[in-house]
């Protein structure tokens, strides 16, 4: 009995091990899989009170196991009348002190953790020619789409983040319409994008997501706000410095560019005609456009946020967008543009980057 | 008596019903009317992981999504889990102090058709079309952008609703203070009792701020107010921190009744005393305190600052202490017991590592900077299904199972009791379990559908199948609740054999004065004592036969939560049609003038004769109980 007891605790253990293991999954947005300090401590988090949860759990399982192997009626007899036993202050003094000392073990880092994380202190840190020290990127939640915003750069880009790797990067949060929340699982934890006030964190992205299943992370919006809730996803793209330096020169270099080189010249004025209100080809400039900044949307990975990024996907949601994320602020174009002017249109857009 | 009122008209029957003062038939309309909801609750919750059942599927439009989530959210904490507990409330912890009756068995009373009534509004919001769609947490931002009047229909609903739940809260707490048999001291009591206590006094101090967020909600939306509409200087974060204040109590208002049916379990089905019995009691205040002072756990991610963070994750883990000391508390009860597997117990012995793993993942979510990461995912439904389905809902299937005969003096067929437990015991796991890692993996909560190649499929497709097994489990119940009430075996004063406390001394179902003569309670577990000094009926009376004073039964609790049904049509109408106001008034002015009939004419009640009960003693005693 107790040999085959102790067989399937073996076996249940290893199942259990088996599917942590395996169970980590996909890099571009697993939690168990960190790629940035931030995500580190938390994951450390994750795994100290884990042991201790684990240590509770097997305490409690033994005691019970035992319990309910030991004292069946259905051993002791019928009639058997067990001791009274009132209780005992011993045992009671130990499933408390026991408790808290487990408590105190996990407190500490998580008070630790919860300074370090929350310390923003080195935002507002200057040079002597009085520039920032750290990159902070201002990010305004919409429905349903990012826009971010590198005040310091005078750039503006949408639903793909793109920052340098191995360097702390500020965040400025804030929602322009209802609560949403700002979450890059495989960076770090979350934080919310109030409407009344900004919300202040950092994050570091210690590996560059080139070589990522879509080369890039994934970003998700973590509160409730709507409908369309569920696609709101944005990617993150990180670089090496270099990079990222050329790309916001490249960003910046769309400041004066009245039309955009090598590009369709009908779909551009399908472009003007129709979207330009509320969307910018331009990256350079300040954020709180009514739409997403479109400058680098060639380079983008997704459409909307979270359609494939090709022209039938492209042109699906220009002609119907309440249809692929119901409850978004763009008009349908169904009826407004013939099919020739959507292809040119998309193909246009398509054609829209920075990166060489 | 209740025999008596089968044998009257449908039409008879109905009015009885809904006239009844008595607190065992509140306590059985509670669990009907929670039950009615709790099915709802579960089909939406089935449409839900229907639609996550494969990835980019449109089985419901992501409108819809949010109607179901929002709605099985509020009817499972509302209208199922708490009514549910409020019927065991209501039927038992007058029972086990030896009461004939609740102090206020009118306001019991009222306190249901609010309840129920205000299940009924929120509901027909379907039948509207306009359906609460924030979440049942509702929180400002959303809710006050919300088109429609989906909202509407919640803030008003759960004000109607709410303001039964405090009124019975209200009622208990008098009830248990003042109502206690001869030698009932406070340590005493029975754990079921000491939890109704403890619960209703958290109600009392919850319930209010409910009642005050959702008076800003309603004027927010319905009266051009701008509590939090942050444009005029409002805020929304306080909506937050209101809800939450209410928030984190409810869900401890719900769990520790669950810790009592299932302290009276162990205790029953070991054959053995509670162990740590002071331990315990005091546990259940401690941990109706620290209740109140952890809200902001749920707050983590909105920037409260490290400072707020870290003072509530380090409250937020000292409940452990108390929650563990009762789980060793139960373990020690059993061991070296004389363990009997009944349904009852099985859900029992389910309960405790069901509730523990729930228990320690809060624990995971308290330490904040790891909350960051868990927050508002898929670990947090799997955390408060843990807790919630693991603990309160495997109390009220156990409760059911347990009390079953003392209400309705049928046994519940135990095979089919014990299938409905393995189906829905696997088919929690299969659910929940799974969802811990979907968190871990950066799937967010309430989300309508997900993107394939994410590596979310297998894992939501397991979620889906355990709800199927859930739901099978429920459905054997179902089946198993009308093959007994058709078959009808009668049993006696206490079917299970080894019953410890007053309410297994009297006839099942009890006589509706519930004890010829008040008991005299001599110990802890005073019917155990009794018998095993030899006092084969297990009680001891503390006065002779005499006159019993019962309340008469009155409609007007039923006609004064009509007219706030009306008036919340009226206030949510009042601003596009001309005829909104007139009902808002028409419905409150209904409600004061069945208020004022209550005042005005004087109901003392009347008096079951020292004969009538001499008479039902002398029927008993023949062998009535068949």
């Amino acid at each position: 009995m107790m040999k085959g007891l102790k067989k399937w605790r073996l076996f249940s253990l290893l199942a259990v091990l088996t599917v942590f293991l395996a169970g980590c999954g996909q890099e571009e947005l697993s939690t168990l899989l960190p790629a940035g300090q931030v995500g580190k401590d938390q994951f450390k988090l994750l795994m100290l009170s884990s042991g201790i949860m684990l240590f509770v759990i097997l305490v409690v399982v033994a005691i019970y196991v035992v319990a309910l192997i030991r004292f069946r009626r259905s051993k002791l007899g019928e009639d058997f009348i067990p001791e009274q036993v009132e209780g005992s202050h011993k045992l009671e003094l130990v499933w408390t002190i026991i408790p808290i000392i487990l408590i105190i073990i996990l407190a500490v880092p998580t008070v630790y953790y919860t300074y370090k994380l929350g310390d923003v202190k080195a935002m507002e840190e200057v040079n002597d020619d009085g520039k920032a020290k750290h990159l902070v990127v201002d990010v305004t939640a919409k429905l349903y789409w990012w826009e971010f915003e590198y005040p310091e750069l005078g750039i503006v880009t949408a639903q793909e983040l793109v920052v340098p790797t191995k360097e702390k990067i500020y965040f400025n949060l804030k929602a322009a319409d209802v609560k949403h929340s700002f979450w890059i699982p495989a960076i770090g934890g979350k934080m919310d994008t109030n409407v009344e006030n900004l919300n202040k964190f950092y994050l570091t992205f210690d590996k560059e997501s080139e070589g990522l299943k879509d080369g890039v992370f994934y970003g998700k919006c973590a509160e409730l706000c709507g409908p369309s809730h569920s696609l709101m996803d944005f990617k993150v793209k990180t670089l090496p410095r270099d990079e990222f330096n050329a790309w916001a020169k490249n960003m910046k270099a769309t400041e004066d560019a009245k039309s955009v080189a090598n590009a369709n010249a009908d779909g551009e004025k399908v472009f003007q005609a129709s979207c330009a209100t509320c969307h910018a080809v331009s990256g350079a400039g300040q954020g709180g456009a009514p739409g997403p900044n479109l400058a680098s949307f060639g380079d983008r990975n997704r459409v909307a946020g979270f359609l494939e990024h090709n022209e039938k996907d492209l042109k699906e949601w220009i002609k119907n967008p309440q249809k692929v994320k119901p409850g978004n602020t763009m008009p349908s174009f169904e009826n407004q543009l013939s099919d020739q002017e959507l292809d040119d249109l998309a193909e246009y857009l398509l054609g829209l980057s920075v990166e060489q | 008596m209740s025999s008596v009122a089968q044998k009257r008209g449908f039409g008879a029957a109905l009015w009885d019903w809904m006239t009844t003062v008595d607190h065992k038939k509140i306590g059985i309309l509670y669990l009907i009317g929670g039950g009615f909801f709790f099915v709802v609750g579960g089909i939406e919750a089935m449409i839900i992981r229907l639609q996550l059942l494969k990835p980019n599927n449109d089985l419901v439009s992501a409108g819809l999504f949010n109607d179901l989530i929002t709605m099985h959210g509020t009817t499972m904490i509302f209208l199922a889990a708490m009514p549910i507990l409020f019927g065991f409330m209501n039927y038992i912890m007058p029972l086990q102090i030896g009461a004939r009756d609740v102090a206020f068995p009118f306001i019991n009373s009222l306190g249901f058709w609010m309840f129920f009534l205000g299940g009924v509004f929120l509901n027909v919001s379907w039948f509207f079309g306009q359906v609460p769609d924030a979440g049942w947490t509702s929180y400002a931002s959303l809710s006050l952008a919300s088109p429609g009047h989906g909202i509407d229909f919640y803030a008003i609903g759960l004000q109607i609703a709410g303001g039964g739940t405090l009124m019975g809260g209200i009622n208990f707490l008098v009830t248990i203070i003042n109502m206690r048999a001869p030698g009932m001291t406070y340590m005493r009591m029975p754990l079921f009792t000491w939890t109704t206590f403890v619960a209703s006094a958290m109600i009392l101090f919850a319930f209010p701020p409910l009642t005050v967020g959702l008076f800003f909600l309603t004027f927010d939306r319905m009266f051009d107010a701008n509590f939090f509409d942050h444009q005029m200087g409002g805020n929304t974060i306080i909506w937050e921190h209101i809800f939450w204040i209410f928030g984190h109590p409810e869900v401890y208002i719900l769990i520790l009744p669950a810790f009592g049916i299932f302290s009276e379990i162990f205790s029953i089905f070991s054959r053995k005393r509670l162990f740590g019995y002071p331990a315990m009691v005091f546990a259940t205040v401690l941990i109706g305190f620290l209740g109140f002072m952890v809200w902001a756990h749920h707050m983590f991610t909105v920037g409260l600052g490290p400072t707020a963070n870290a003072i509530f994750a380090v409250a937020t883990m000292a409940i452990a202490v108390p929650t563990g000391v009762k789980i060793f508390n139960w373990l020690l009860t059993i061991w070296g017991g004389s363990i009997v597997m009944t349904t009852p117990m099985l859900y029992a012995l389910g309960f405790i590592p069901s509730f523990v793993m729930g228990g320690v993942t809060g624990v995971m979510q308290g330490a904040a900077p790891l909350d960051y990461q868990l927050h508002d995912s898929y670990f947090i439904v799997a955390h408060f299904h843990y807790v919630i389905v693991g603990g309160v809902v495997l109390a009220i299937l156990a409760g059911v199972h347990l009390y079953w005969p003392k209400m309705f003096g049928t046994m519940l067929s135990e095979t089919l009791g014990k299938i409905t437990f393995v189906f829905f015991f696997v088919g929690f796991h299969c659910t929940f379990l799974i969802q811990h890692w979907l968190g871990f993996w950066g799937m967010p909560r309430r989300v309508w559908t997900y993107m394939d190649g994410q590596g979310w499929n297998t894992a939501n497709l397991i979620s889906s199948i355990g709800a199927l097994l859930m739901a099978i489990g429920v459905i054997v119940m179902v089946i198993n609740i009308i093959m007994t009430t058709v078959k009808n075996v009668r049993v006696g004063n206490d079917p299970w054999g080894d019953g410890r406390t007053l309410e297994w001394a009297i006839p099942s179902p009890p006589p509706f004065y519930n004890f010829t003569q008040t008991p005299l309670v001599r110990g802890l577990d005073t019917v155990w004592i009794e018998k095993q000094e030899g006092n084969a009926t297990g009680l001891t009376f503390a006065e002779p036969i005499t006159d019993i004073h019962m309340p008469h039964g009155s409609i007007i609790p039923f006609f004064m939560t009509v007219g706030l049904f009306i008036a919340g049509f009226g206030a949510m109408y009042h601003q596009e049609t001309s005829w909104g106001l007139p009902l808002l008034i028409f419905g409150l002015a209904w409600t004061f003038v069945s208020m004022a009939m209550r005042s005005l004419k004087d109901d003392l009640g009347y008096h079951v004769t020292k004969e009538e009960i001499q008479a039902d003693i002398n029927n008993a005693s023949k062998g009535g109980q068949n």
